[in-house]
């Protein structure tokens, strides 16, 4: 790993409590440009919960994510979205009465720039801003492989459908970095080569920073660079993935001393 | 490509729009009896009655928010525009309601109507919005009862004020409140100002607005977590709905001859009651503004039928004592389209003049699916 290069999400001492529970304590990652982490632990071991304070959900009591250089402590979640992390999440939640192609586009919405006027008096400047958030929502449905789909209300694709057009949605806010919440649950084998194909399709194109919470081992000794284990709101061990997986905290965290 | 078929749609709907528009100035040139005392009357009531319950389906249907308080912007709406009225008679702006001065006057107090009651969506929507569910619902009903009682007791708008009653201030004498000539003379501008309120709500629904307040409703932490600015599109679409309301306001100030704030009131029994409104919008279809429009003019009809209708005193006197209430009766409308219509007349779909030849298609998939699935669900039967 080159030193010199500047980490584009940066958390420092990041930790959340609530009440007398220390859900995360003092966590630390620096994600490169490009570059795909693994972040694993047992289950309630505070994955989701440091997912949450990466989006802005929870405000963090101690620590700060910095992305690109910039602090965004205090700010909501539109404003992550606005500077650019995006995320999908471990139980779906798509915009189910709206359809596939509606979906991406209102993650576009941030970036059309047409005003209330404009929509009511339908200007050019509406048409073309339309045209232009339909392509593109075209173009990442394509890469998705949703492309067909595109007019189906999303309630009704099938469940590793779904879990594709969410990734496809955090795309469409033109992010510099991605959390993906457990994006192979739920799936067969196929779905997840699939998936897993996607992902890297993802990295080649867009050259973003992954951040990804996986419970399929073999998915994540596979993709992942580097690999952070958490355990109790904890970091436990972080390394190369071989290191992981003869790390014995890790293994005692996962079945036990 | 797709938009150019969009725009050939909306030139359809323009053109029967401008038909719309013609036929019911025409109705209002050509007068006879029963055009001046029924149908004129009927216009008007259900020209506020349309724009009330799209204006709700914004907030109910689009964004997904229970609010029981949507009268009280529309009594915002009636008074803001008679006191308007009442002072440009003062001023003697107008003395006869004809001239072209008085129609200005009409357009001025529509849109400060509007204006007013948006400001005041503004300002309840602010901190009302941060509540979710049940609260926002208790919220707005407690502010629908405030705003009636504020009004009372403004002494510039109190209930005798702008009543038939006294002689100086009287709204049907020198304000808004329409005689029937008045109503046959400007039937047009109730149609127009439903077309073009109608026309906005729905250019504001088909486009990036519309498309972030139905991800709100639908799932508001992936709204966030897609760049939506969920307090800030909240609040937006409120302030809209309040707008639109209070226009609804200046239509009633215009069409009845005194404005009293019970007839605005929650406990008010007749069709205007934000209740009704809400069972109007759940009747047409949460989420289908042409669905409103059906829904506002059925319901109307069905009001007008029980009240005016011949065919109830024809009906057996058990029966008839039961059409003395229209609540009850509309209670069991309401329960019937549940059963048979979950959705509402419209489910979320919208009326278009251009999908009319796909009708019978869609009507043949309706029952060979539902014949599909009585199918399934005997075929079920037998396993047990």
């Amino acid at each position: 790993m080159s030193e010199e290069r500047m980490p584009i999400l940066e958390t420092m001492h990041l930790g959340i409590s609530f009440g007398g529970l220390h859900a995360v304590q003092d966590f630390n990652l620096k994600l490169y440009p490009g570059e795909l982490v693994g972040l694993i632990g047992p289950n309630g071991a505070g994955k989701t919960t440091v997912f949450n304070l990466l989006t802005g959900v929870y405000e963090p009591t101690e620590g700060t994510v910095v992305l690109d250089g910039v602090p965004l402590n205090g700010k909501k979640t539109y404003q992550f979205v606005e500077a650019g992390i995006a995320r999908t999440f471990q139980n779906i939640r798509l915009f189910h009465d709206m359809t596939v192609i509606e979906n991406v586009k209102v993650a576009c919405t941030k970036d059309i720039r047409y005003n209330l006027v404009d929509s009511i008096f339908r200007t050019k400047k509406y048409w073309q801003a339309e045209q232009e958030a339909t392509d593109h929502a075209m173009e990442l449905l394509e890469i998705c492989g949703l492309a067909d789909k595109a007019d189906v209300v999303s309630a009704n694709l099938p469940y590793g459908q779904q879990r594709k057009l969410e990734i496809a949605r955090a795309l469409a806010t033109n992010m510099k970095v991605l959390l993906l919440d457990e994006p192979a649950a739920g799936m067969n084998p196929t779905e997840t080569a699939e998936l897993l194909e996607v992902i890297n399709t993802i990295r080649d194109r867009f050259g973003v920073a992954i951040l990804l919470i996986e419970h399929d081992m073999s998915l994540v000794m596979n993709v992942c660079e580097r690999i952070q284990v958490i355990d109790y709101g904890q970091t436990i061990a972080c390394g190369l993935p071989d290191e992981i997986a003869n790390n014995p905290r890790v293994i005692a965290a996962y079945l036990g001393e | 490509m797709k938009h150019t078929q969009t725009k050939k749609r909306y030139l359809i709907n323009f053109l029967a729009l401008i038909v719309v528009f013609a036929v019911i100035t025409l109705m209002g040139q050509l007068g006879g009896g029963t055009m001046k005392l029924k149908i004129a009357p009927s216009i008007w009531q259900c020209s506020y009655l349309i724009i009330m319950a799209a204006s709700l389906n914004l907030v109910l249907g689009y964004l997904g928010q229970l609010s029981l308080g949507h009268c009280g912007f529309m009594a915002v709406g009636a008074y803001a525009a008679a006191l308007i009225s009442l002072a440009f008679q003062r001023a003697g702006f107008y003395t006869d309601k004809a001239g072209p001065a008085f129609l200005l006057v009409l357009l001025i107090s529509i849109i400060v109507a509007g204006i007013a009651a948006a400001l005041l969506g503004l300002l309840v929507g602010i901190p009302a919005l941060r509540l979710k569910g049940d609260y926002l619902a208790i919220i707005t009903l407690g502010f629908g009862m405030i705003i009636v009682n504020v009004i009372n007791n403004l002494p510039f708008c109190g209930q005798q004020g702008l009543s038939q009653g006294s002689a100086s201030s009287a709204l049907y004498a020198n304000g808004l409140g329409f005689s029937n000539d008045q109503k046959m003379q400007y039937l047009w501008l109730a149609a127009l100002v439903v077309i073009l309120c109608m026309t906005v709500m729905f250019m504001f629904v088909r486009s990036k607005y519309g498309r972030a307040i139905r991800a709100i409703r639908d799932n508001e932490i992936a709204a966030a977590a897609s760049g939506i600015n969920v307090s800030y599109y909240k609040v937006l679409t409120f302030t809209i709905s309040a707008f639109f309301a209070g226009i609804t306001g200046a239509l009633y100030a215009c069409c009845n001859a005194a404005l009293a704030t019970s007839s605005f009131a929650f406990t008010n029994g007749s069709i205007l009651n934000s209740v009704f409104i809400v069972v109007m919008v759940v009747v047409g279809g949460m989420g289908s503004l042409t669905g409103s429009v059906i829904a506002a003019v059925v319901l109307f009809l069905l009001n007008y039928t029980i009240k005016n209708g011949a065919w109830v005193t024809a009906l057996p006197s058990l029966l008839q004592n039961v059409f003395t209430y229209p609540m009850l009766v509309y209670s069991i409308a309401l329960i019937i389209v549940i059963m048979f219509r979950p959705k509402g007349i419209m489910g979320s779909r919208e009326f278009a003049l251009c999908d009319i030849p796909r009708w019978p298609g869609w009507i043949r998939g309706y029952f060979t699916s539902r014949a599909a699935n009585k199918a399934a669900k005997k075929e079920a039967k037998v396993h047990e």
